[in-house]
């Protein structure tokens, strides 16, 4: 029997790119590079490593995007995943982290799965909760922010190093993981990988493919509103001196300055 | 009043700062409800209280330490179906935004994560946000529901305003999610006496530049000298040098001290996004070129084995 794994993945604007936002105050996709966000390659990562301890596996990635999305989705494939969905629609445009869980679930229903492993956060919302609310949505288990996973005769297990402790999770499959950049280093892609990608099947799906309403998605529906973005006034220039035998003293001096010491 | 609903994070009833942070700003949108679970639930009372609680919920049962996150949230939408509050805070640990999101999808609400401020507004409570590695400030707001906003560490100052804190125990039935998720195991992470990073008034950091853990006791001596929590880049983390609890960054912890000095570190775009708001920021770095001296207030050109060692010893002796 087949492991079925689907891979959420986010595109998002380059983290080192100059990230404004649009008048909508929706995030500006046309000033700054898209990518795959790096923090959903550890979850590529895994669901390959998974997989090829498997018997037998199926990895699809599933975006959630613009049309420039599926980049996202064509690194995923040269990592090494096996197919490719895309659910594009213009009335995504502005859509909020629980819409966005929604039609995820949706998409994930319709692929069929045993284990959803996605990313801790996006690069760019980063809120880290988009695995959490696929759980409730799709009603199995959340095992979430793993710095090591492994799946074995239909159970999922993990490492997640909270803040109090770390703790040693088990659950069966169907199952929502998410994994750390601590889950081990992504790999490149080959050149191999690059040109087999080009051949694999990406999907296409809209809105009505996913039987959702338009008035459930989008900026206009969105259960959150942002009401203003204002871009942080840039550090004024502080003092900087060189170390020529004093600098721990004038340091310090600073220090006491701002009454710190 | 309309009544807020607090999630209280406490260890073993001793309650951890950001709550007591979230009572301040809950009493801005009106009257603090806390919500504590498991052991030693009850034995937060008298803290919540003294910080404006009006009532504390209290419910322990094994589930809460047995499984994974849906337990408490089955018991914080019971709370939310009790009081029928204004609004949900929850602080924003990794836990608790999975906590409200799952509890925001439950009712019909939506969620705001990683506030930095919260203010009463006509259309409710208004959230600021510090996004894009600090470098854009946004107001939110939920527009359906009520508002589920985690708040992060150190976005207000604790204030001590008593009120009644009347225990009430809250009725809890979990769902059959609950039992989803087993923690088959745990290991508690061991204190290092020194002030809890996200929580702390002053973090000292280190990176790639201290070049091997046995070198991270000259960042340790400067931080005890100045009473403050140690923080790492993950450069350092991943060599090895020092635990990934003290990775400051985008996939570390989001630190916001008064005072923030990093040593050695170059102050990537990840790195910068979890300390970027710190009020005051110093760096010592042997490279003038290095990208962290755009942000500093103050900045040291030099090594950081002949710079941090001096300061230490300069500020022991200030401090007599
Ligand atoms: C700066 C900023 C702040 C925001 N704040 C809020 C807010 O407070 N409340 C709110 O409701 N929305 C907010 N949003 C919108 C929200 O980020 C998006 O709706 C988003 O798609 C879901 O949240 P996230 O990107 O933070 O994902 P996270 O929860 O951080 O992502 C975790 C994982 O989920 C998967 N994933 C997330 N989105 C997708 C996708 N589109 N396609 C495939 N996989 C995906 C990935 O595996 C990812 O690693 C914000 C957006 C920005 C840019
Ligand atoms: C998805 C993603 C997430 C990430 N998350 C994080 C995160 O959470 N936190 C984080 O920190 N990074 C994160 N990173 C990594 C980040 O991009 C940088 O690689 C990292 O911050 C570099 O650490 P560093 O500044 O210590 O090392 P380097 O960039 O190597 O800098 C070392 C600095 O030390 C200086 N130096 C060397 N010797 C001395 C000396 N003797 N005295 C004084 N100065 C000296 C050098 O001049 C240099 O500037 C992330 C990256 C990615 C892709």
């Amino acid at each position: 029997m087949s492991l079925r794994i689907v891979v959420t993945v986010k595109y998002v604007p380059d983290a080192t790119g100059d990230r404004h936002f649009a008048d909508d105050l929706t995030v500006d996709r046309d000033d700054v590079d898209g990518l795959l966000s790096e923090l959903d390659e550890y979850a590529v990562e895994q669901a390959l490593q998974i997989a090829e301890n498997a018997d037998e596996a199926e990895v699809t990635v599933l975006t959630v995007g613009p049309e420039d999305a599926k980049d996202a989705l064509r690194k995923a494939l040269s990592m090494g995943a096996d197919k490719a969905i895309h659910v594009e629609d213009d009335d995504l445009h502005g859509t909020d982290a629980i819409g966005t869980s929604l039609v995820l679930a949706k998409a994930i229903e319709k692929a069929g799965y045993d284990l959803v492993i996605s990313g801790m956060a996006s690069t760019d919302g980063s809120m880290g909760v988009v695995p959490a609310l696929l759980a409730e949505r799709l009603g199995v288990p959340q095992v979430t922010l793993l710095a090591e996973v492994s799946v074995e005769d239909g159970t999922v297990k993990g490492r997640r190093d909270g803040d109090a402790a770390s703790e040693q999770l088990e659950a069966s499959l169907p199952a929502v993981v998410s994994v750390t950049d601590q889950s081990g280093e992504a790999r490149y892609p080959s050149f191999k990988g690059i040109m087999a990608a080009k051949k694999k099947p990406v999907q296409s799906w809209d809105l009505s493919d996913l039987d959702i309403d338009e008035d459930e998605v989008g900026l206009e529906n969105a259960w959150t509103a942002v009401d203003s973005a204002t871009e942080r006034p840039a550090r004024t220039a502080g003092t900087i001196v060189k170390d020529e035998g004093e600098g721990g003293k004038q340091l310090a001096e600073f220090l006491a300055s701002q009454k710190f010491i | 009043m309309a009544e807020v609903l607090v999630y209280v994070d406490h260890v073993d009833g001793a309650v951890r700062k950001p709550t007591l942070e979230l009572l301040t700003l809950a009493r801005r949108i009106g009257e603090p409800v806390a919500v504590a679970l498991g052991a030693g639930a009850a034995d937060t009372a008298a803290t919540l209280a003294e910080h404006g609680a009006a009532k504390v919920l209290t419910h322990d049962a094994p589930e809460y330490a047995d499984y994974l996150v849906v337990p408490k949230v089955d018991a914080l939408q019971a709370a939310v179906e009790a009081v029928s509050p204004a609004a949900v805070l929850v602080p924003s640990s990794a836990e608790g935004k999975e906590i409200a999101a799952r509890l925001a999808l439950r009712i019909g609400s939506g969620i705001i994560t990683d506030a930095v401020d919260l203010e009463a507004g006509d259309e409710g409570p208004v959230a600021t946000q510090s996004v894009f590695a600090a470098s854009y400030s946004t107001k939110s707001r939920v527009s359906k529901g009520t508002p589920v906003i985690t708040v992060k560490p150190n976005s207000a100052a604790v204030e001590a305003a008593p009120a009644a804190g009347a225990v009430e125990a809250l009725n809890v039935s979990f769902s059959a999610q609950a039992t989803g998720t087993k923690v088959t195991g745990r290991t508690p992470r061991e204190s290092t006496g020194r002030p809890e990073l996200t929580e702390a008034a002053i973090v000292v950091s280190g990176g790639r530049g201290v070049n091997g853990a046995e070198n991270f006791a000259v960042i340790e001596a400067l931080a005890d000298s100045l009473g403050a929590a140690v923080g790492a880049s993950r450069a350092a983390v991943d060599a090895g040098w020092y635990p990934h609890t003290s990775q400051v960054g985008q996939t570390g912890k989001s630190v916001s001290p008064q005072l923030y000095i990093a040593n050695g570190i170059s102050g990537a775009i990840q790195h910068r996004a979890g300390m970027q708001t710190s009020k005051t920021i110093v760096a010592v770095n042997k490279d003038s070129e290095a990208p962290i001296f755009d942000l500093v207030d103050y900045g040291v050109v030099g090594d950081l084995f002949a710079v941090v060692p001096q300061l230490t010893e300069e500020i022991k002796a200030r401090k007599g």
